[in-house]
């Protein structure tokens, strides 16, 4: 046993009501960059839909991920180390940008500065790709709220698994969302198709990063993602990817799209596992024991036995005690929690509480009791659809984990009621889904009222090392790397990397004029950070000599 | 031996090559975050499915032709039976092929480079730059081949370039080996040369990142923070705090 920690997620979808908040905070602090535009490292996808990259789902078409051999091993999908070195000078299954979508912007310029004319002026669409007037037919959320649904449901790869007659009856019965960031998986089917070496787990915490050093641009980790959570910055030629926020996650905050949402529905704390068995855990004959599978590798933070071999594998102390009050580990526990395609065999670790809304709307729908624990109970039943469809995202197809997450998920809904209501606790609704009223009384803390600090249990890096976090070989802190601009002498990537924490002038004066409006003199209040008076943000200054003090030259005359 | 033929022949080469390896060690030391393919395929898939491969796969046999041609000495592949004759026929045939396939290849690429509006906007000045001279030593070496190899008698440069190539490697310089070399053979000699001059400041790079490590390699890669943290030697000013060794004092 090789214990090692990792960082995870568990996001509650009931809770999820599709406002981006996390997509539009994540993007202001990482891919707000030229080379980046088409690039979410956090979107929330409208199910069924067709998600971001269109039908990334589709491994048929995209090839990403593992798949298990004849004599029981895994092997990438689109091939091995040979395979991709022969493929290496043009990827076959490499998405291009308009299977994401164009990046654009507007000429609002025109808005305030074009001439006197009859008619309104608007503006316009220009391509970030070509800057030339463009039509826009696409972007991350094109179906959003099943918006033009009609038209592009077909392309869901989880409905053309499902039957005609479900497809049709679809839009009225069910729609969800689904937050997705990079999986930081077990066994990352991107890591293992880089050809540099230059995406690597964090030993200590799991984190999957490019480093940005290394990375040669061959775009084999693009394709080799499942999830399409690799994207290619094409104006650096490098890859990029979520990191998990790690540069907050070591100093104990929790990730930018944690920390912003407004459902409070992401979960965040480390979970022991056991490295040696990893491999072992994804080949495993059936798709649907695969979850399974996973759950038996991560290891209880309380057993004694996993306490010793962790210490042996040199896991601070106040890592131990964080793996045992992890809210991922008590919702695991609860087996509430479901792992977003287990089928590719990467063992993803940002886990979902698959939402029970649409089956209660449903139910109160129908004029039934939406809280009544049979009532619900039988519509789970009943409702094969929303839970073959969960099942063919969360369960490899087995409606068995769902049904039982569901029913749980019900019966807390009920049990909670009858205490609200009727001063009743009614410990048969509990033990019928195996639970004790105790547990599930716990489980609706953990799911309805848990605080931030509840939420989010974090171990930062250690102090001992904090001096050096700051200043280490952080593999975006370059020139064109995340929350930088500008140009070096070799195009837009080149240059040697700048220290995050000091603001030195070049930088700040970068960050002011990068992606400069197209009139000269104005700042981009996107970029701008704070610091300094770029010119065109203020009014020209009133005070006359100020001086540093604050204090006007002719108040210390008269003092 | 005249003094344009020493610079030609001698000083020319050896700035090349000086500017190369020293240019490399300097751009990777510098540069590390621009080393890189910088791949377009993202923007462009159709032409580039097959002027990419061609290209590559051409200017790889290209590559390989040289290096039997100018390194190997011709004696040694008469040891193992490779005659004038066979070595002829396997270095005209080959070479005219992987020419016209790596050529069909530029040409692809260059189109598609220009034609198509994202690619063309993502290149630089030092891609445009780069493009010519490449083209131009393709260019120079095929046109020799073609009228020398394939029309003409044939040109034996196993006899004067490939040892006078020798010669500049073991720094031996015999300049009186390239005297009497037909112009076309000359200029691409030269032109090559330039693009040497050139490559550590272009993309071509790349080409010493060819990632063979990969087949040796476990495919899942663990890296610790201490490990990537020391990859940078800390700035003055933020070495990490340490105690004091109290060894040193009872050494006073």
């Amino acid at each position: 046993m090789r214990v090692m920690a990792q960082m995870s997620m568990i996001m509650n979808l009931d809770k999820c009501i599709g406002c981006h908040t996390c997509s539009v905070t994540c993007k202001q602090a990482w891919t707000n960059r030229s080379g980046v535009e088409y690039v979410w490292f956090n979107n929330v996808e409208t199910r069924p839909g067709v998600g971001y990259p269109r039908g990334y789902e589709d491994q048929d078409k995209w090839g990403g991920g593992w798949v298990r051999t004849k004599r029981g091993r895994i092997k990438l999908r689109s091939g091995g180390r040979l395979a991709k070195l022969a493929r290496i000078f043009s990827n076959p299954n490499l998405p291009g940008i308009h299977d994401y979508y164009e990046p654009w912007t507007y000429d609002y310029d025109m808005l305030i500065n074009a001439p006197r004319t009859a008619q309104t002026p608007v503006a316009r669409p220009k391509s970030l790709l070509t800057g030339e007037d463009m039509k826009i037919s696409w972007s991350a959320n094109w179906d959003d709220d099943l918006g033009g649904s009609l038209e592009t449901m077909q392309q869901d790869p989880i409905l053309a698994k499902m039957s005609e007659e479900v497809k049709a009856e679809f839009e009225k019965a069910f729609m969800f969302y689904l937050p997705r960031i990079c999986e930081h998986c077990l066994n990352p089917s991107c890591v293992a198709s880089c050809p540099s070496g230059a995406m690597y787990k964090r030993a200590e915490d799991g984190i999957v990063l490019v480093d940005q050093d290394q990375c040669r641009g061959w775009r084999m980790c693009v394709s080799g993602c499942p999830y399409k959570k690799v994207y290619f910055n094409h104006r650096t030629g490098k890859a990029e990817k979520c990191t998990f926020c790690y540069p907050r996650i070591e100093v104990g905050l929790p990730t930018v799209c944690s920390e912003t949402c407004v459902g409070r529905l992401r979960y965040l704390g480390i979970v022991l596992y056991d490295a040696d068995r990893v491999a072992e855990a994804a080949s495993v004959e059936d798709d649907t024991a695969l979850l399974q599978a996973q759950r038996d590798i991560i290891l209880d933070p309380n057993d004694p036995a996993v306490i010793e071999a962790a210490r042996a594998g040199d896991i601070p102390e106040d890592w131990i005690e964080a793996a045992q009050r992890s809210p991922i580990w008590k919702l695991m526990q609860y087996e509430v929690a479901l792992p977003l395609h287990p089928e590719y065999r990467t063992m993803p670790m940002v886990w979902y509480i698959p939402p029970l809304s649409p089956v209660v709307d449903v139910v109160t729908g129908s004029g039934n009791d939406g809280e009544d624990a049979r009532t619900l109970f039988a519509a789970i039943d009943k409702l094969r659809i929303p839970i073959g469809y969960l099942a063919e995202l969360f369960t490899a197809g087995d409606v068995a984990p769902v049904d039982a997450a569901l029913r749980r998920l019900a019966a807390m809904r009920s049990y909670m009621r009858g205490i609200n209501l009727d001063d009743e606790r009614d410990e048969r609704i509990a033990n019928a889904v195996g639970m004790s009223g105790a547990e599930i009384e716990e489980m609706y803390r953990l799911l309805a009222i848990a605080k931030y600090e509840e939420r989010y249990v974090i171990p930062s890096a250690h102090t001992e090392q904090a001096h050096a976090l700051e200043e280490m070989a952080c593999s975006l802190d370059f020139e064109g790397g995340p929350g930088m601009g500008g140009a070096g002498p070799f195009g837009s990537s080149s240059g040697q990397s700048v220290p995050v924490a000091v603001e030195n002038f070049h930088m700040l004066q970068n960050r002011q004029t990068a992606d400069r409006p197209s009139s000269p003199g104005r700042v981009n209040l996107l970029n701008w950070d704070g610091n300094g008076t770029p010119d065109g943000l203020f009014p020209p200054s009133t005070m006359g000599d100020v001086r540093p003090t604050g204090k006007r030259k002719d108040d210390k005359d008269k003092g | 031996m005249t003094a344009l033929q020493i610079v030609l022949w001698v000083a020319v080469p050896y700035a090349a090559i000086a500017v190369f390896i020293v240019g490399h060690i300097w751009r990777y030391r510098y540069d590390k975050f621009g080393w890189t393919t910088r791949s377009s395929q993202t923007y462009e898939n159709r032409l580039l499915r097959w002027g990419s491969p061609m290209f590559h796969i051409g200017i790889l046999m290209v590559i390989a032709g040289h290096v039997v041609g100018l390194l190997i000495p011709r004696e040694w592949l008469y040891a193992i039976g490779i005659t004038e004759g066979i070595y002829h026929l396997g270095a005209t045939g080959l070479g005219s092929f992987a020419a016209a396939l790596t050529l069909a290849g530029l040409a692809i690429l260059v189109y598609r480079r220009r034609t198509v509006g994202p690619v063309f906007l993502a290149t630089t000045v030092m891609d445009k730059v780069m493009y010519v001279f490449l083209a131009v030593t393709l260019g120079f070496g095929t046109l020799a081949t073609v009228f020398y190899q394939l029309l003409g008698p044939g040109f034996h440069y196993r006899e004067t370039i490939s040892p006078w190539i020798r010669s500049i490697l073991i720094f031996q310089p015999d300049v009186a080996l390239m005297a009497e070399v037909p112009l076309l053979f000359q200029l691409h000699v030269l032109s090559a040369f330039a693009l040497f001059a050139l490559w550590p400041f272009t993309r071509l790079v790349h080409v010493f990142s060819a990632p063979v490590g990969y087949l040796f390699r476990p495919y899942i890669v663990y890296r610790s923070r201490d490990a990537v943290r020391g990859a940078r030697k800390p700035r003055r000013g933020w070495d990490p705090v340490q105690q004091p060794n109290p060894q040193r004092l009872h050494g006073l």
